[in-house]
């Protein structure tokens, strides 16, 4: 028995042909090379999304193998035909969130963290000020009963404790809408704020703004932002993911802007494909591919406008870590390496496999905790053999994690992890 | 079955046996044509587990199939008869360089790239170069005897092993070879084995000969308005006395594709271009770069370009390695074939497969090792378009003929599989087939490895659709 062509359309049965299974995206699919085995490889899962769209297996079969790819698309840049294995992916993801039997426990922990925690600034921001309160007053046990932790089950705590010192309530809420260029300006951006980002990174927030204005950048936040959907979209959840686009392709239209700014690789490889998400919708394709057009990344912007230069120091060995979503969907690859180098260190000594996923992927360190930790230790392996003190990254997904990875190799004492945003202001950024 | 599954637990770790239906379809293919479902995937780590393993195998009748990373373009791994797959791709635990013998010792799971990795390391080179070396074994390498674009100087794998521990079908552990390159010892099994298959034994190490690694290397662009001349030209350098490490070719439709794919400034008008890469000693191969030179200007239909740094060569290469993924952007399903020919003869060659084009009106592409003869006519179609297949299908058989017509060999180096099984009468002779197969009756008496391979079924023919 054929399944239904509606299956078969939303399965991106059609892309799977693409696949000509000669094996190149192997030895480059971090899941492939922890789990060993050819259902966790890009060929294998490929191979099983177009079995389902045959009906020779059942949802539940191709289950296991598509929860637990990181979606690093690392094996999209690998591929020789180009096959589009993030589409097939996010196909994927939405026929088995839509086939799933789930618990109501489930659905309502589900809920709280798609539907009200990530779209929502409160949330995000009661996120930031509960953190702050539990840094600032060491009341561990005040956190844990609000509950923070408690919805993401697993290893919350881990993570808890490789959080950065946050502002203060008052500073979050006074922080102007409109900053202007220092010296002349050269362009007008709109800063996507990000949720995580802006609830614990709240720092790098206000360093990026701080960098692009000296930059000569003038630098908008529209209000009515929201999360960019990214982890709906990744968790099948399309319909949650276009509410999410809209509201901000609709905030951004408001604005007179050139670019539209990120300092988080993941989110800005979703705002990059605003455009594709649309696609076929009559009424919002195309604001939708004007608003994709106009997403850089904040090293972009900042390698484009040329205006800083770094005055001081850093102490220490640097090693970069750049973030998948980064490398293989937005394709900004030079631009971080370029103003790294420009910075004064002690010099850089680049990892072997730095392209390589460090497992954090959105919440799959947080769902798919051991297998994230195992593709974690691999990389920390490369980390340790480059022997540098300080750990850049582009993402606060990767950032986190290599927090966890140094605190694992019970490194605190020598090495560190920081955001190239932040690394930049240390350096002694100036306007040229 | 139940009663054999029980045998394998007690003597194969749990997480070692794969069973669910997920995992049996993950090892169904290759990069060839056809998927069938094994009744279990066991990934074996050692020669111990293997052997018994086909001891039961034997005692059940049920087939065995070998298996490396599953980039076979012959259908080599394919378990058509469904039973046990073998998973060796993650036996790769040593990679071992002897550099004073000039030797590596490897398990069959090592990826072939690392090999010449390694060996870099200590100032030496394994030659053997197929294009999926990152990502294939050398287990299915050296069961398919594979080469790749270095063939022309170095030769290919079979040129390199001397030494192999095997298990038989029956499930003996044995030594063929040894660890010295001089070796006359009785028959030479190690030869029989590469290239067998996966059907007279299974590879559990292999011992590697190394070469020094030449110090420099140079690449040079010719482009040919006649593709009969560059036919001639690839002869009149090889018997100047000079011998390229490379010597690719690529036809007008592959050179349009690539600029189509990726626009790299390619002469798009040209009816071939020749990629030549000379390696060795800095001083010589500028000298013999200069001859090649002389050569090509007594052709009147060509252009050279000599690449003048590193950067420029990689430039030049990349149009070569861009052919496959350029041409199936025109269709998505791709016949890759790799007939090969007496050097001679690629200009007939040439001739034959562009009358077969026309012929079965399909898109047909041709590059390859232009040095060794050794060309690639890629077809390219859409397995969904039954109609066309079928088209596909004779065109195929035709190419195969025109090859052994030519005194050439329906295989260079994918291996016959499945898919070139119904021609081996054709190129062999009826008694030159049945010696193999008096081979593998011996060696493999109740046909439990591999089967379906290299012999043809009663009356099979090449089916391109599934
Ligand atoms: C894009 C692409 C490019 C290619 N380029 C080249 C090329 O340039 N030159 C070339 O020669 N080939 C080429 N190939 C074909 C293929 O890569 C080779 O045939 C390769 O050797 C297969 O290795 P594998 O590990 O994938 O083996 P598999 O495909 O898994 O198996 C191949 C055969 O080896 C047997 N086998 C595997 N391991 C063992 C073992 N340990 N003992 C005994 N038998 C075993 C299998 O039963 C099967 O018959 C290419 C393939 C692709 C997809
Ligand atoms: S590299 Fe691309 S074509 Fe090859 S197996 Fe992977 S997805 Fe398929
Ligand atoms: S997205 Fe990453 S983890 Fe998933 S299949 Fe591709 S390479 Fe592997």
């Amino acid at each position: 028995m054929k399944a239904a062509a509606g299956l078969q359309s939303k399965l991106h049965y059609d892309e799977t042909f693409n696949c000509v299974q000669c094996g190149y995206c192997l030895p480059v699919c971090p899941t492939y090379e922890t789990m060993k085995s050819e259902v966790h490889s890009p060929r294998g899962r490929i191979n099983l999304v177009k079995m389902l769209a045959e009906d020779k297996i059942k949802a539940e079969d191709l289950r296991e193998p598509i929860e637990k790819c990181l979606g690093c698309r690392a094996c999209e840049t690998a591929c020789p035909t180009s096959v589009q294995y993030g589409k097939i992916l996010e196909g994927a993801k939405e026929v088995l969130e839509n086939a799933e039997q789930k618990s109501i426990t489930q659905k309502l922990s589900e809920s709280l963290i798609f539907d009200q925690m990530f779209p929502s600034k409160r949330w995000m921001n009661t996120i930031g000020y509960l953190s702050w309160l539990y840094q600032k007053s060491g009341m561990q046990k005040m956190a844990q009963r609000t509950g923070i932790t408690q919805f993401a089950p697993l290893h919350l705590g881990k993570f808890e404790s490789v959080l950065p010192d946050l502002p203060s309530p008052a500073e979050r809420k006074n922080r102007a809408r409109l900053f202007k260029a220092i010296g002349s300006r050269k362009v007008t951006v709109g800063f996507i704020t990000g949720c995580v980002m802006d609830a614990i990174f709240y720092e790098t927030n206000r360093n990026t703004i701080d960098l692009l204005t000296k930059a000569g950048a003038a630098v908008l936040i529209p209000v009515n932002q929201t999360c960019c959907g990214a982890l709906h979209a990744h968790a099948g959840k399309i319909a949650d993911a276009k509410l999410l686009a809209k509201r901000n392709i609709e905030a951004f239209e408001k604005e007179k802007t050139d670019y539209i700014v990120n300092n988080a690789g993941g989110c800005g490889a979703t705002l990059l494909e605003y455009g594709e998400l649309f696609k076929g919708d009559i009424e919002w394709e195309r604001s939708a591919q004007a608003f994709s057009n106009k997403v850089r990344d904040i090293s972009q912007v900042l390698s484009e406008l040329d205006g800083l230069s770094f005055t001081k120091e850093v102490n220490g060995t640097i090693t970069f870590q750049p973030s998948c979503h980064m490398i293989n969907v937005q394709k900004v690859k030079n631009e971080p390496l370029s103003l790294l180098k420009q910075v004064k260190s002690k010099g850089y000594r680049e990892m072997n496999d730095k392209e390589r996923c460090c497992g954090s992927a959105g919440i799959y360190n947080i769902v798919n905790y051991e297998d994230s930790m195992e593709i974690l230790d691999s990389k920390m392996k490369n980390v340790k053999e480059t022997n540098t003190s300080i750990i850049v990254t582009a993402n606060p997904g990767c950032l986190l994690q290599m927090k966890l990875g140094i605190q694992r190799e019970g490194l605190e004492k020598s090495v560190r992890a920081v955001h190239l945003v932040d690394l930049l202001v240390e350096a002694g950024a100036v306007s040229k | 079955m139940e009663l054999l599954m029980e045998e394998i637990r007690s003597i194969i770790p749990s997480d070692q046996i794969f069973t669910s239906l997920a995992d049996r379809y993950s090892y169904s293919y290759d990069a060839s044509f056809g998927s069938y479902l094994p009744e279990v995937v066991i990934q074996v780590k050692n020669k111990e587990e293997i052997s018994s393993l086909l001891k039961l195998a034997n005692t059940f009748n049920i087939p065995v199939y070998p298996r490396g990373q599953g980039t076979s373009l012959s259908g080599g791994p394919l378990p058509v008869k469904g039973g046990m797959v073998l998973d060796m791709s993650q036996w790769n635990g040593n990679l071992k360089i002897y550099p004073d013998d000039l030797v590596a010792v490897v398990s069959p799971g090592v990826l072939t790239a690392s090999i010449n990795q390694e060996a870099e390391k200590f100032g030496l080179m394994y030659p053997p170069d197929p294009s999926s070396a990152h990502v294939s074994t050398i287990g299915g390498n050296l069961a398919e005897n594979s080469g790749g674009p270095r063939g022309l100087k170095y030769g290919v794998t079979k040129d390199y092993v001397i030494g192999l521990e095997v298990v038989t079908p029956e499930g003996e552990i044995i030594r063929t070879g040894g660890k010295t390159i001089k070796n006359v010892t009785g028959y030479d099994l190690t030869k029989l084995i590469v290239g067998s298959e996966g059907t007279l034994g299974i590879i559990t190490e292999a011992t590697l000969k190394l070469v020094p690694k030449p110090p420099a290397s140079k690449t040079m662009m010719a482009v040919f308005d006649d593709l009969v001349q560059s036919g001639q030209a690839i002869s009149k350098i090889l018997t100047s006395g000079i011998l390229p490490a490379k010597m690719e070719i690529m036809d007008q439709s592959s050179i349009i594709a690539v600029e189509n794919y990726q626009p790299l400034g390619l002469p798009i008008d040209a009816e071939a271009i020749l990629l030549i890469e000379l390696d060795g000693h800095p001083l010589a191969i500028e000298e013999e770069m200069k001859k090649i030179e002389v050569i090509f200007k007594g052709f009147e239909s060509v252009k050279v370009k000599i690449a003048e740094n590193q950067d420029e060569a990689q430039s030049y290469w990349k149009a070569r390695k861009l052919v496959s993924p350029a041409i199936v952007k025109i269709k998505p399903t791709k016949v890759s074939e790799d007939a090969t020919v007496p050097r001679s003869k690629i200009p007939d060659m040439f001739q034959k497969l562009k009358e077969i084009r026309e012929k079965y009106d399909i898109h047909l592409v041709v590059f390859g090792h232009a040095g060794d003869g050794n060309l690639h006519p890629n077809i390219i179609c859409d397995k969904r378009d039954t109609e066309e297949m079928i088209r596909v299908e004779k065109a195929v058989e035709e190419i195969f003929k025109a090859a052994v017509e030519l005194g050439g060999t329906l295989s260079g180096e994918h291996g016959i599989g499945t898919l070139k099984a119904p021609f081996m009468e054709m190129e062999l002779g009826a008694a030159g087939l049945d010696m193999m197969k008096r081979i593998k009756k011996i060696w493999d008496p109740n046909n439990i490895l591999n089967p379906g391979k290299i012999f043809p079924e009663e009356g099979q023919k090449l089916v391109l659709r599934e």
